[in-house]
């Protein structure tokens, strides 16, 4: 039980700097998820917390120690690979046990905090079996297993939903996030996967390019992006974006077509200004087919013409052709729309963001 | 006419067969037989006098021959364990090499360039009381004044055959050790060392694990040399001084062509036989073990 602490934290390969300098603090038995696409320095900055790269400069706090300089094995955190990392030589029960062995535990004590720690995953028939005889969700209950049965201050994800197929990871991820109800520790996870992110924790840090772009709870980075990269990386299917230039009353896009502006922003808009504009799916759909925002002015109607359709079941995915590309809508109580027909489309203009289009900062922040 | 009635398949096997049958079963053949007999190459037809097990009675109840074979396993024992520790040692060296590592392979492989004949060459040279760069070396370092009998003194004769052969082979087991290292995951390393594993207890619990089926692959390979530990020895001493230095197959060497006992000879090379298949038998299956206990997949 722990807070975690990054101060101007730096990661450098030689001349290469692949984090900037990141500030984040995590709170006590907070569960954080780092997000980002690959490459984006999030896996490096776990990797430095969990002591397995060395920091280029900066600090990182665990509780109250800084804990720069000490090796892995002193810094009281479990880790979970995204290839299990198991020990192939060693009975799910002994990997398991293996960090309290090391410790120098008694044997009993050993023997009942794994079996606990088995209880609480299922595994209590898959203790005596190898790695290698276990299928891919069994062996990440297992790294899993071998995380808990220390009780850490911290506990560190690595992607490890990565290498399972889709209805396990779904099944993990609900028992990552019971197993962080129960353990009451702080929990920071790794993923590039935004739903992983979204539906398990109670912050979420958007990284790219080394850089902290935002941190915010998962309502917050979904409805007030700062950026318009997160504004575009959270959210499935992504954000609608197009440039747009502000004319009289008016945001006129590349294509020629228009929308009034958004009443939020009429004040702050001056003529001749280029933007980007986005809008979530939720947010443009086929008019008396999604959700009533309550502000009937703020609606905007265009007739556009469908090009194809996702039926999903409780709800369609529309693809409509707009300023020469297509935007994808999100249709709910849904019904048969023949690809080529014009309907009747509803921009929701309470909901739009407008990003800086050099700098993708939005306006509304 | 016959011929044509053959089916093809044993048609097209019979040269092989044929060709195989002249070069080994019937040479292996004959040396089992004339190993039943007291065949002397100075005595041709004795080779048509059949004795029955005596040879080997006179093999088991001879004192030299227990003494070299009791020789040969101590060697072989000595000189497969330092190999195993050295190449061990050097392949974790090179794996952790941050630059010029293909050339540090590439060098590490050079002693097994050399015909085992050049490598006792090398070190008889070496070892030379009078000449040899080694007592030169510790002359010169003032570490004694004396002339050190290196290959005159029985024991140190032994220690200086066991050297060669160490040098000239210790590359078999950094290289397959080397390949085990490489070829291993980083995850579990450093899972232990999150798992609270000090470097040393990391390598105790993990990765020599890993190593294990690479390391008997390379101990059974070496096993099967029990049968050939003799170009070094009998370039280096020949067996001697007195016989201290002799191995299986230098005694088995001797008997054949100094002696010109053909029968009792190959009643020893029997003997030297078994024991390599027991080596590599026990090797085997300590490989078999390791590889079961890492769930390898090849």
């Amino acid at each position: 039980m722990a807070p975690v602490s990054l101060k101007k934290l730096v990661k450098r390969y030689g001349a290469l700097e692949v984090v900037h300098g990141i500030d984040l603090e995590v709170k006590d038995r907070e569960f954080i998820a780092l997000v980002g696409p690959s490459g984006c320095g999030k896996s490096t900055t776990l990797r430095m917390i969990a002591g397995l790269e060395d920091v280029s400069g900066g600090t990182i706090e665990i509780g109250d120690n800084v804990v720069n300089d000490l090796p892995p094995r002193a810094r009281n955190i479990s880790m979970v690979f995204q290839s299990y990392a198991l020990y192939p030589h060693m009975t799910v029960g002994e990997n398991m046990g293996f960090s309290l062995k090391i410790a120098g535990r008694p044997v009993e004590e050993i023997k009942e905090k794994v079996a606990d720690a088995a209880a609480i995953l299922d595994l209590t028939h898959l203790l005596e079996r190898r790695p290698s005889q276990l299928s891919g969700g069994q062996r990440q209950r297992v790294a899993m297993g071998r995380a808990i049965v220390r009780r850490p201050d911290v506990f560190l994800f690595d992607e490890p939903l990565s290498n399972l197929d889709a209805k396990l990871r779904t099944q993990v991820r609900t028992e990552i996030k019971k197993l962080h109800a129960r353990m009451q520790a702080t929990m920071i996870y790794v993923t590039h996967d935004q739903v992983e992110a979204m539906t398990l924790s109670d912050r979420i840090v958007i990284m790219r390019d080394g850089h902290i772009e935002q941190v915010g709870t998962p309502e917050e980075v979904f409805n007030r992006p700062l950026t318009k990269f997160v504004a575009g990386f959270i959210g499935s299917p992504p954000m609608n974006m197009d440039d747009v230039t502000v004319a009289d009353g008016k945001l006129v896009f590349a294509s020629g077509a228009t929308l009034p502006i958004p009443p939020k922003f009429r004040q702050s808009l001056t003529p001749g200004q280029k933007l980007t504009f986005g809008l979530r799916p939720d947010d443009f759909f086929p008019t008396g087919h999604g959700l009533n925002s309550g502000d009937a002015e703020a609606v905007a109607e265009l007739e556009l013409p469908v090009s194809i359709t996702e039926p999903l079941g409780n709800e369609t995915l529309v693809f409509v052709g707009f300023n020469g590309r297509d935007w994808v809508s999100r249709m709910l109580n849904p019904r048969p729309l023949p690809s080529g027909q014009s309907i009747k489309m509803s921009f929701d203009l309470s909901q739009a963001h407008l990003f800086d289009l050099t700098t993708g900062k939005s306006l509304v922040a | 006419m016959k011929l044509s009635r053959l089916s093809a398949p044993v048609l097209l096997l019979f040269p092989a067969f044929l060709v195989l049958a002249a070069v080994v079963v019937v040479p292996l053949a004959l040396s089992f037989y004339s190993s039943f007999t007291p065949f002397r190459l100075t005595k041709p037809e004795s080779l048509y006098v059949f004795i029955g097990l005596r040879n080997y009675i006179t093999v088991i109840s001879s004192w030299d021959f227990w003494v070299a074979f009791g020789r040969t396993v101590l060697f072989l024992t000595i000189a497969l364990n330092a190999e195993m520790l050295l190449g061990l040692g050097l392949a974790l060296l090179v794996s952790k090499a941050v630059r010029g590592q293909r050339l540090l392979r590439t060098l590490m492989m050079f002693p097994m360039m050399f015909s085992p004949v050049l490598v006792g060459f090398q070190f008889k040279f070496l070892f030379n009381d009078n000449i040899g760069l080694i007592n030169n070396a510790l002359q010169s370092l003032g570490l004694t004044d004396q002339a050190i009998p290196w290959l005159i003194n029985g024991n140190l004769a032994l220690f200086s055959i066991t050297v060669a052969e160490v040098w000239s082979s210790t590359s078999v087991f950094a290289i397959l050790i080397l390949a085990g290292l490489l070829a291993m995951p980083r995850d579990p390393i450093e899972a232990a060392h999150v798992d609270g594993c000090t470097p040393l207890q990391t390598f105790r619990y993990v990765t020599w694990p890993y190593l294990m089926p690479f390391a008997f692959i390379a101990m059974t390979i070496r096993s099967l040399d029990v049968a050939r530990a003799y170009d070094i020895v009998k370039i280096m001493t020949d067996g001697g001084p007195a016989k201290r230095t002799e191995l299986l197959w230098t005694l088995v060497g001797r008997t054949a062509y100094g002696d010109a006992r053909m029968g009792m000879a190959n009643a020893m090379a029997y003997f030297a036989i078994v024991l390599s298949i027991l080596f590599t038998v026990y090797f085997f299956r300590k490989l078999a073990a390791a590889r079961q206990q890492i769930g390898a997949e090849w």
